[in-house]
């Protein structure tokens, strides 16, 4: 599974994509989440309020129930500010 | 038709060059978008836009089509800029070309909510103080919502 961050997202988490295998249990964008959390230091400081986090799976935008699974692009960013 | 690109447009020749030889238009919308040199706090330097590659043009394209089946348009492009812009450049351009003005000044409106909310773009202002993410605004939500109502 391929994770992209953007924005402060990524400067927080200090990569901007990386290839994870997260265990079996992991169903959805909200365990996938709590996962990356527990590796600490900058992922629980990027994802700490999740209010402030979107989520994108294969390129469309989903909420934290959408299913995650192996091949996916799991892309975590902040609310967009473009136009 | 959407770009996403570097460098700046010509917002004539763009217009021009996207109702060449279309006599059924009667009316052309354009709206751009400028770089702010001030938004609250501190003048700005300059913004860089990051943006994803891929879905960034994968939203643009479909939200096109969707503006497309709401209104009779006859042609339509998005541009919009990435990388450091200072203040003044352009940052994104918006024409809707219909027969008649109230489809293409409708259209072009709903584009640009689209874009504030939802096309993966994040604006890095550059300060005095060094570098500062923008954060969203509940007006943009606000204006984007109202086209989902009825």
């Amino acid at each position: 599974m391929k994770i992209l961050y953007f924005a402060w997202l990524r400067t927080k988490i200090g990569a901007g994509s990386e290839e994870v295998t997260p265990p079996a249990e992991i169903e959805d964008v909200g365990g996938l989440i709590d996962w990356l959390k527990g590796r600490g230091g900058g992922y629980a400081e990027a994802l700490d309020d999740l209010s402030l986090v979107r989520v994108a799976v294969n390129q469309e935008h989903v909420g934290l129930d959408h299913p995650v699974k192996a091949g996916d692009e799991v892309a975590l960013f902040p609310p967009v500010t473009g136009g | 038709m959407i770009r996403v690109q570097e460098e700046d447009f010509d917002v004539g020749a763009e217009i021009a060059a996207l109702v060449r030889g279309n006599h059924e238009i009667g009316g052309v919308v354009t709206f751009v978008g400028l770089v702010r040199e001030v938004t609250g706090g501190a003048p700005i330097a300059a913004i860089t836009l990051e943006h994803y590659p891929g879905m960034t043009e994968r939203g643009l394209a479909k939200i096109e089509a969707e503006a497309h089946q709401r209104w009779p348009l006859s042609a339509s492009l998005i541009v919009h800029r990435c990388g450091r812009l200072e203040p003044g450049e352009r940052i994104v351009l918006v024409i809707t070309a219909s027969a008649h003005r109230r489809a293409a000044f409708e259209a072009c409106e709903f584009l640009v909510d689209w874009l504030k909310t939802k096309a993966p773009f994040w604006k890095l202002e550059e300060t005095g103080e060094g570098g500062r993410w923008v954060e969203a605004r509940h007006a943009d939500a606000a204006a984007a919502e109202r086209w989902t109502k009825g």
